[in-house]
């Protein structure tokens, strides 16, 4: 099941949306997915990861290669080619730097609905520019510079360890990949299972934001509570905390890195910069606790946290 | 990337945008040749300017105005040399290796033209205010309706219409308007054909006799997109940037030094900052701040450690991993073999969780070494606090 763009209206009373209670954001059992420089060497290895996680890789596309199988999966040289050979209706891109803006674009132009990216380093007037072209055109873009979406039990679309994950009621949006996968680890040895959990991405445009996220998990019956995971630099969380505010019917607990980050300085991530004495954690937590969410001043505790506020008691 | 005032001037030359006749020196001699020929060519005064990368040069007296030759070379001998101290470079200051001599211009108002990526439009913007010298982060706080913004729509650029604009709210007379518009289409496109990430022209100034100039110019450019740009390669300075985080730069390392103890090794940006959060939450200050990234190799993490270890503030280092793509016991060989080159004396405590975790604890027990085992993030953090107290 694929859901299209987050239109910034609320969508009505979740239960006359759908019939089933066993859902989960964006990507199911049925995405079929291609890979976008399947040929490199982490394309390789994540599509295989994923396929064996059970995520149906129908193919992959590296220019100057189609017409050749690689690891069983057909290659195609355009994504138009391999949309139109294999039906597919989502596409994660490991394309290096240079490249991987026009992937993203290519994508979108062959009526990709669901795109990945998971490339770090793309220029930011790039990004600016295929931003634009997404604009008008249907895709919803992951990313870029994340970890991808894994829907645990369903599908895994990205890098993310398989193993530490466990389907259940929690929804993760983060702006971080490892961070996630801490958060993740930290639910799941307490017995508590995610619905979905989706890097955004740690870049300074990127497609899909925390709202946008916040948004289907507010949607999504599977969901009983969310993790918004950010970190210092713009103003997502703050607008994100708007939006809890006035339209969240769950829980969300937060946490904020780079609470010791130093101002003016790229903390790794390219978006990750106190700039003009903005973009600060103590700001976005500030803003965050206003608007209701349990923000963590401890990454240690985003686990046990969230065990409270679901009222699960902890393992003897 | 930073550069300095007088290689953004360079750049902003070629693509029109009108800069203040001056020459770049590095000794004293060289600043009175350049002030000669200012002098000779008709200037009235000159101005001796201290390149660093760092604002507030001129409070912290690295900006002076010479009237003749002989005190060009007198303002040129006490500023070049001099620790500048600003409130951009800490109490630690920068040592001046270069200087701008350019000449004076007759100063009628002060304005400010700045071009950023607005984040959440996805679109550069530019601004403008006629708060010039002013901070635009304290125009920002102080009074945010000064602050004009156009944004540019990416592949068409500045429009004439859009600078238009900007001038006439400026109150710049009309003979100047065309030349106001042709200055800001300039610097649009310094901006985009470099891959700029932030530009600042503060003051752009205009004078009695009509004329427009950047009288400052401050120029970054984005990292990701320096692969292009092999040109602008060769401007960075590497004697502004702090050594550990050269060193760092050559092995594609995230390295930032910062003040306290604890040294801290990380796989993620997110994660590594965190990592920090929680040394300061146990008590501690975190030394540096410190991504090998996803895909880190055993040689990575060898230079890693050894970057870490060569800062001598460092009493105890921890070191999370959560291994996705990096697999734990390729971090863990590279742990020892660093530890063994090293001949490490302090404390290491390491947590390590994620794919091949076992096979990684299995390699640090072999080793032969002392290493502290955690188990959590807090208990990480707890026991690497407790080792740098000692």
């Amino acid at each position: 099941m694929l859901r299209l763009r987050f239109c910034g209206e609320f969508q009505g009373d979740v239960a006359s949306n759908v019939s089933t209670n066993d859902m989960s954001i964006l990507v199911d059992k049925s995405t079929r997915v291609i890979v976008q420089g399947i040929t490199g060497r982490e394309g390789t290895f994540h599509a295989k990861a994923c396929a064996e996680y059970g995520t149906k890789i129908v193919g992959g596309v590296t220019p100057g290669k189609g017409g050749t199988t690689h690891e069983g999966w057909p290659v195609f040289n355009t994504v138009q080619e391999a949309v139109d050979k294999t039906g597919a209706d989502a596409s994660v891109i490991f394309v290096p730097p240079p490249f991987a803006a026009d992937a993203i674009m290519e994508a979108a132009d062959a009526e990709i609905e669901l795109i990945i990216c998971i490339t770090e380093g793309i220029p930011t007037l790039d990004m600016v520019r295929a931003w634009e072209f997404l604009q008008a055109r249907r895709a919803r873009l992951i990313g870029p510079n994340c970890p991808g979406i894994i829907s645990p039990g369903k599908c895994k679309i990205g890098i993310m360890p398989a193993r530490i994950h466990k389907e259940g009621n929690v929804g993760i949006v983060s702006r971080s990949g490892t961070l996630t996968y801490e958060a993740v680890h930290q639910l799941t040895t307490r017995g508590i299972g995610q619905s979905s959990a989706i890097g955004i991405g740690g870049d300074p445009i990127i497609g899909t934001n925390f709202v946008d996220a916040l948004d289907l998990f507010n949607r999504d019956p599977q969901t009983e509570a969310v993790i918004m995971i950010g970190e210092i630099g713009g103003n997502a969380e703050e607008i994100a905390a708007d939006f809890v505010k006035t339209r969240m019917k769950k829980p969300v607990i937060g946490f904020i890195a780079g609470q010791t980050a130093p101002p003016g300085r790229r903390m790794g991530h390219a978006g990750a910069i106190i700039s003009g004495g903005h973009g600060t954690a103590s700001e976005k937590i500030k803003a965050m606790e206003a608007a209701g969410i349990r923000v963590c001043k401890s990454p240690a505790d985003i686990g046990e946290t969230v065990a409270s506020v679901m009222g699960v008691k902890a393992p003897a | 990337m930073k550069i300095h005032e007088y290689q953004a001037k360079a750049i902003l030359k070629k693509f029109g945008v009108a800069v203040p006749r001056g020459e770049v020196a590095d000794s004293r001699d060289g600043a009175i040749a350049a002030a000669k020929s200012l002098f000779d060519s008709g200037a009235s005064g000159v101005v001796v300017k201290a390149q660093i990368h760092a604002g507030g040069r001129g409070k912290g007296g690295g900006v002076k105005i010479a009237k003749s030759v002989e005190e060009a070379g007198e303002l040129a001998s006490k500023i070049l040399g001099m620790t500048l101290v600003t409130h951009q470079t800490g109490p630690e200051g920068r040592i001046v290796r270069r200087l701008l001599v350019e000449e004076t211009l007759p100063i009628e108002r002060e304005l400010y033209l700045g071009i950023v990526l607005d984040r959440a439009e996805a679109k550069p913007v530019f601004m403008a205010s006629q708060a010039g010298g002013m901070e635009i982060e304290q125009v920002a706080e102080e009074n945010p309706d000064a602050i004009l913004k156009e944004y540019v729509t990416p592949g068409l650029g500045l429009e004439a219409f859009q600078a238009r604009k900007l001038a006439f709210k400026f109150g710049l007379k009309p003979e100047q308007i065309n030349q106001a518009v042709k200055f800001m289409s300039g610097l649009y496109q310094a901006f985009e054909e470099t891959d700029s990430s932030l530009m600042e022209i503060n003051p752009f100034i205009t004078c009695s006799d009509g004329r427009l100039f950047a009288l400052d110019a401050k120029m970054n450019f984005d990292d990701n997109a320096l692969f292009r740009h092999s040109e602008l390669k060769e401007l960075r300075d590497i004697t502004e940037e702090d050594p550990l985080e050269v060193e760092a730069s050559k092995y594609s390392l995230n390295y930032i030094k910062l003040d306290g103890n604890v040294g801290c090794m990380v796989n993620g940006a997110g994660l590594a900052m965190a990592t920090m959060d929680i040394i300061k939450y146990a008590g501690g200050m975190p030394a540096n701040f410190l991504d090998v990234g996803g895909g880190a190799n055993a040689e990575q993490v060898t230079h890693a450690f050894e970057i870490l270890l060569s800062d001598k503030n460092v009493k105890a280092v921890l070191i999370n991993i959560f291994g996705g793509i990096l697999r734990v016991d390729t971090l863990a060989r590279g742990v020892v073999e660093a530890a063994n080159k090293t001949k490490i004396q302090l404390p290491v405590v390491l947590r390590l969780e994620g794919t091949n975790v076992e096979q990684g604890r299995e390699i640090l027990q072999q080793s032969g070494l002392n290493f502290i085992v955690a188990e959590t993030m807090k208990d990480a953090a707890e026991k690497v606090v407790a080792a740098a107290k000692q």
